[in-house]
């Protein structure tokens, strides 16, 4: 076994990590049974999926090149996951598109009651609040 | 050697098909649209993944730059969504639900 087929083999081996990270990913939407506890699933092959893939790519083409090309997409996609998760948590809480019963603690709970007392006093209108965005002063 | 990575990239390329087909599933039965959206994004991410997946297998680098360009936009598609999602959009119990129908009353109501 030379060299360059351990290096093929840890190539595929990563693949199969990769794919595996996917395949867990869409059980949990399968199985899961609300859309927080999906958002939970969907965000393991965003980060730690591609980065097994990148791996095995930067593996098999051995090219500096082609590593420093697929530095971006890691680069990317980190600083852009978060973001997608926040805002699907941020409208699924608002939405109610959780079940209550399943949480342990709520800690936005009484934030989202402060907001919405100071709100009323305020004066504002009740359509104005929840998902959509911050009413401008 | 070669076989034993052919039935590696097998196994891959069926864990690959099952999570595609699984988001797929998750796309149409909802019930509601943030569960649409986190799944699109997962087959989204799945898409990138089999297009690395691909460049390993034939030993080729031509679509790095495809996989650049998903990677910085997918994120636009989630956040349209996720923002201006409605109030009709309650999973269960609201019976003035508009346009989207609430197929998830037998999963409980979030209250």
């Amino acid at each position: 076994m030379t060299f360059d087929d351990f290096l093929d083999l840890a190539a595929a081996i990563c693949l199969l990590l990769g794919a595996f990270l996917s395949l867990a990913a869409g059980i949990g939407l399968l199985r899961f049974p609300d859309a927080l506890s999906r958002l939970h699933a969907a965000t393991k092959p965003q980060v730690l999926g591609l980065l097994f893939i990148v791996a095995a790519i930067a593996l098999s083409s051995r090219s500096v090149p082609a590593l420093l090309a697929l530095l971006p997409v890691l680069l990317f996609q980190v600083l852009t996951a978060p973001i997608s998760a926040h805002m699907v948590g941020r409208a699924g809480y608002r939405t109610g598109n959780f079940r209550r019963e399943l949480l342990l603690v709520d800690e936005l709970e009484t934030a989202v009651d402060e907001a919405s007392r100071e709100a009323d006093e305020a004066g504002e209108p009740v359509e104005d609040r929840g998902v959509g965005p911050a009413p401008t002063p | 050697m070669s076989a034993a990575l052919t039935v590696l990239y097998f196994a891959a390329g069926l864990m690959f098909t099952a999570a595609a087909l699984l988001a797929v599933f998750r796309i149409v039965r909802g019930p509601s649209i943030l569960d649409r959206v986190i799944a699109s994004d997962v087959l989204l991410t799945t898409l990138l993944l089999v297009i690395g997946a691909e460049m390993v297998i034939t030993g080729h680098t031509r679509t790095i730059p495809l996989m650049v360009v998903l990677a910085a936009t997918a994120v636009f598609g989630t956040i349209a969504v996720a923002r201006y999602v409605s109030k009709q959009d309650k999973p269960a119990g609201d019976e003035s639900a508009g346009s989207e129908p609430s197929l998830g009353i037998e999963e409980g109501s979030a209250k």
